[in-house]
């Protein structure tokens, strides 16, 4: 069971808010515009983070909900942020988000949507509003993550009277980054299938130059994509966070599902590929075959650099599941695993101690630690503790590259034992004889009077 | 004083050029324009007052309330600290649901701020309201005045949260909170006829550091930066001082203002963007110091320090000038900057097509208009849409920018440099404009640009558009193995 003790204070939150989790996932569907119901602040935040992390122009909208609207009920301003969007943007789906602040007020939100919708149908046209109540005062990016597809698969997801044998629904959690879906995505297709990816950042944040000015998201899951998640053959969720849409998903249009808690490591892509080969009814491709044997061949010229090693990770629930199995399978220790919030049932898989905390509870703890493994919020104590950081996760605003880096399926663990090995290898201390074994230690008293070098301190 | 008598006196400023010329009525309605739903971009009050407080290195900054206020937005600015790093440690209350549900915020702030007492013994500690702590009508001050009782230090209430009002807001809102509870707090024992303060500089990437030395070198002591590399001692006696320099006219003019009333401060405003601004800066300060009393040596001193640095900086640009005369530079920042960068930019040569007059004051506009002659050179706000068009017909040959329209620079395959808050070099003084211009030279001849815009061998559908540049034998193999004859295989 977690440790969750009350406490007052954080330090160094490890959280990003579950509303910036929720408009991420907004951000993998096409022409989507996400709308942070709460001040102008909430969005500016988000928006800041967002785009230090992927170095990207990022499309999100808020009501700039004041004082007096807070008082008197948000409706309105919801509704005139909609109309407005609608108008400028002309959106394929506008993705609300609601914040802490009208949240603690408190209004029936999905009421008030839906009279928006019914009374401004003639406006609105064929843009669709999804709704995600995402209060900052739980859950944290999973959590919003989940919220989002949960709702954009209750709204708009209809019950199939066919079933496409070839169709693969894949519901990719919040920390796959672009790099990882493309992987995915090569993957199913090796055996035949044709996977519809919700949400899909590849095609949306992957940080290509189109050749005009595009105010809103281009690429990712299209809207007719969602409404026909139903004509698939079968579901795959990745990750614990991705059980809620898929059950929602299966309620709705009876589509059965596979949860997987992971792909990172070769016993999990070996689960997927199994998966695969079975829906297929095809055998696995010899390429698929060559990875996999690239990998067998990366763990063992990375297995001398982790074992032994004590790493310290401090991610989201499902993360710190697939960074600590991956640890604990390369035969390091995990001592120290803190997750950013309780709820998760796949905490109690996490194969560590873990403590509900935040990043000021890392640096306590990491203390002779080899490795921190968190967000690049974790720089702080990891200058503070002088051990290195390698960065997963969001936001990783201070190196480039973060969404085309890969962990998932046979040719991500690959790079991310190479990855992880490179960086234990620079900060590897040369060895220093102890003083009684320095071979030059006053030779000048028996040779002539050249002073001896200074032994090698670290 | 309530919340909102203090936002009524934040945006009632008689020192405010643009406040001088409403009517009364006008004034009364203060000057916040009502922000579009589903249209507004920027920051509100909450972000404006941490912009302005957090650069306080010594102090512990507690943000009151969920996470979002401080989970998404802290460790984002590059300001320089020559002590302490608390101020770049995040604290909050991380409100939960039961928290607001039971109402124990109150009980967890006081909490809160004896742990961190505890554990981080900070001279001081600043707590930040925030939408729902206001909301749901937690006394932060009273919390405050009780946990200041209690620990014997102070603990200041900041005020601000996000939903009354837009960053310039929240950066009035900081600087009355200085005012009110923070300056005049303690009587330095030290006082000289040199202290002077600097108002709204933020020692972004250490850049004040490239003028401190001068002004020492002057005999000139400066009692606080506010807030750039600050500790709290220092502002807390900074009424002392006998003159203040402000540099972001904007953002703290109010504390400028009640300063000059409450201890009879004299304050200028003036610039450390380019050389010129900077010796008017420093001549500007000593000027100020002898009107108060400081004996008028200074002010030779100064001329000579100035001629010195002058000399030196000319001599470092004229290897830079004949890589960035003539450069046509777009700049979109607005506020102080939007005269102050045109006048350090022109004394390189470059030429300003445009410069953005958001934020700026009716004060910065007459100065902007005066450095660049036309009004069709002014520009309020562009939409992105146009600035994209503007740099693709390669109107401009860099944009000069924050951070937040970087892209649009970007995509158009454009040269750009971050000049606002988030960027990672200092500009400040005679050894930052140097630093400057190197760096829009290093932008705007970098040798990616053109190879950019180099457009691809193909065509839309991928067939390719001309004859490729292929040497004779490597075509030669081509053919052959085109005819796919196994023999022909040995000659490679």
């Amino acid at each position: 069971m977690p440790v969750n003790e009350v406490r007052s204070l954080s330090t160094n939150p490890l959280k990003s808010s579950q509303p910036l989790g929720a408009a991420y996932a907004f951000l993998g569907i096409e022409g989507a515009m996400p709308l942070l119901h709460g001040s102008q602040g909430c969005t500016a935040f988000a928006l800041v983070l967002f785009v230090r992390h992927f170095k990207e122009t990022i499309p999100i909208q808020t009501t700039a909900m004041n004082e007096v609207s807070t008082v008197l009920g948000g409706a309105d301003h919801l509704e005139e942020a909609i109309l407005n969007i609608r108008t400028r943007a002309n959106p394929q789906l506008i993705g609300i988000c609601t914040t802490a602040l009208v949240e603690t007020r408190g209004e029936d939100f999905a009421a008030d949507v839906a009279s928006i919708i019914n009374r401004r149908a003639e406006t609105l046209g064929d843009c669709r509003v999804v709704l995600a109540e995402t209060p900052d005062f739980r859950g944290s990016i999973e959590e919003g993550w989940s919220a989002a597809v949960t709702s954009m698969i209750e709204a708009l997801s209809q019950p199939s009277t066919r079933r496409d044998p070839e169709r693969i629904v894949i519901l990719a959690p919040s920390h796959f980054t672009v790099g990882d879906i493309e992987t995915l995505r090569q993957t199913v297709e090796a055996f035949g299938l044709v996977p519809v990816i919700l949400p899909d950042i590849s095609s949306s944040l992957d940080g290509t130059i189109p050749d005009r000015w595009i105010p809103s998201t281009y690429g990712g899951t299209s809207v007719a994509d969602i409404e026909s998640l139903g004509a698939a053959c079968h579901c795959i969720a990745i990750g614990e966070h991705m059980r809620r849409p898929a059950k929602a998903l299966s309620r709705k249009t009876g589509l059965a599902y596979t949860l997987l808690p992971t792909l990172t490591g070769l016993a999990a892509a070996d689960r997927l590929i199994t998966l695969l080969a079975r829906l297929s009814g095809r055998p696995v491709p010899a390429s698929i075959r060559r990875r996999r044997s690239q990998l067998q061949d990366a763990m063992l010229d990375g297995h001398f650099h982790f074992g032994g090693r004590r790493i310290a990770i401090a991610a989201e629930p499902d993360l710190l599941y697939q960074m600590a199995s991956f640890f604990a399978e390369m035969g390091a220790e995990v001592p120290v695993a803190i997750a950013s919030t309780p709820d998760s049932p796949i905490l109690e898989a996490v194969p560590a101690e873990v403590t509900v905390g935040d990043l000021g509870d890392l640096e306590e703890r990491a203390m002779g630690a080899d490795l921190l493994v968190s967000h690049a919020h974790g720089r702080q104590a990891s200058e503070r503790l002088g051990i290195p950081l390698f960065r997963v996760g969001f936001p990783i605003f201070d190196r480039l590259g973060a969404q085309h880096r890969r962990s998932a399926l046979y040719e991500g663990t690959r790079d991310l034992i190479f990855e992880v090995a490179n960086t234990l290898i620079a900060t590897d201390h040369h060895p220093v004889p102890p003083e009684s074994l320095d071979p030059l230690r006053n030779r000048e008293m028996f040779h002539d009077s050249r002073p001896s070098p200074e032994p090698r301190r670290h | 004083m309530s919340l909102k008598a203090r936002i009524a006196n934040a945006f009632d400023e008689p020192a405010c050029p643009t406040n001088r010329e409403k009517s009364e009525t006008a004034r009364k309605k203060g000057c916040s324009k009502p922000l579009t739903p589903g249209a507004a971009a920027g920051g509100c009050a909450f972000d404006g007052a941490k912009i302005v407080l957090q650069p306080v290195t010594d102090v512990a900054h507690l943000i009151h309330g969920p996470l979002a206020c401080e989970g998404n937005s802290w460790d984002n600015r590059h300001a320089a600290s020559s002590g302490s790093d608390l101020w770049r440690k995040s604290f909050t209350t991380d409100l939960t649901e039961l928290d607001i549900v039971m109402g124990n915020g109150e009980k967890k702030l006081f909490k809160a701020i004896r742990t961190i007492i505890e554990r981080h013994d900070p001279p001081a500690v600043f707590v930040y309201s925030t939408c729902v702590t206001a909301l749901i009508g937690d006394d932060i001050a009273a919390v405050c005045k009780r946990a200041g009782e209690r620990f014997g230090r102070p603990v200041v209430p900041v005020d601000a949260p996000g939903f009354v009002g837009s960053k310039n807001l929240g950066n009035r809102l900081a600087g009355q909170t200085l005012l009110d509870h923070v300056i005049g707090t303690i009587e330095p024992d030290d006082v000289t006829p040199y202290d002077v303060n600097i108002l709204g500089e933020y020692n972004l990437v250490g850049e004040f550091w490239f003028v401190k030395p001068l002004l020492e070198e002057l005999g000139i002591r400066l009692r606080a930066v506010i807030p750039g590399d600050a500790r709290y001692r220092d502002i807390a006696a900074a009424h002392r001082a006998k003159a203040n320099m402000m540099v972001c006219s904007s953002a703290l003019i109010n504390l400028a203002r009640g300063m000059q009333e409450r201890w009879g401060i004299p304050y200028f405003e003036g610039s450390f963007y380019g050389i010129a601004d900077t010796s008017a800066a420093i001549r500007g300060i000593c000027g100020l110091l002898v009107e108060q009393g400081a004996p008028a040596a200074l002010l030779d001193r100064a001329d000579a320090l100035i001629a010195r640095e002058e000399a030196i900086a000319w001599r470092r640009v004229a290897p830079l000038k004949p890589r960035l005369v003539g450069k046509r530079v777009l700049l979109n920042t607005g506020g102080v900057k939007s005269w102050s960068m045109v006048d350090a930019l022109q004394e390189a040569g470059m030429e300003v097509i445009r410069t953005s007059i958001k934020k700026s004051t009716e004060e910065d506009k007459a100065r902007a208009l005066a450095a660049l002659k036309n009004e069709k050179h002014l520009f309020d706000r562009l939409a992105p849409r146009e600035i994209y068009r503007m740099l693709v017909e390669g109107e401009a040959d860099i944009m000069l920018s924050g951070s937040r329209t970087q892209f649009i620079a970007l995509k158009a395959k454009t040269p750009w440099l971050d000049v606002n808050q988030e960027r990672h070099h200092p500009y400040a003084g005679y050894e930052g404009f140097v630093e400057l211009l190197k760096r829009i030279d290093l932008a705007v001849n970098s040798p990616v640009f053109p190879a950019l815009r180099t457009p691809a061998p193909w065509d839309e559908a991928g067939e390719l558009m001309a004859q490729p540049d292929i040497p004779d034998e490597v075509a030669h193999s081509f053919r052959k193995f085109a005819r796919g004859v196994l023999e022909d295989a040995d000659d490679c």
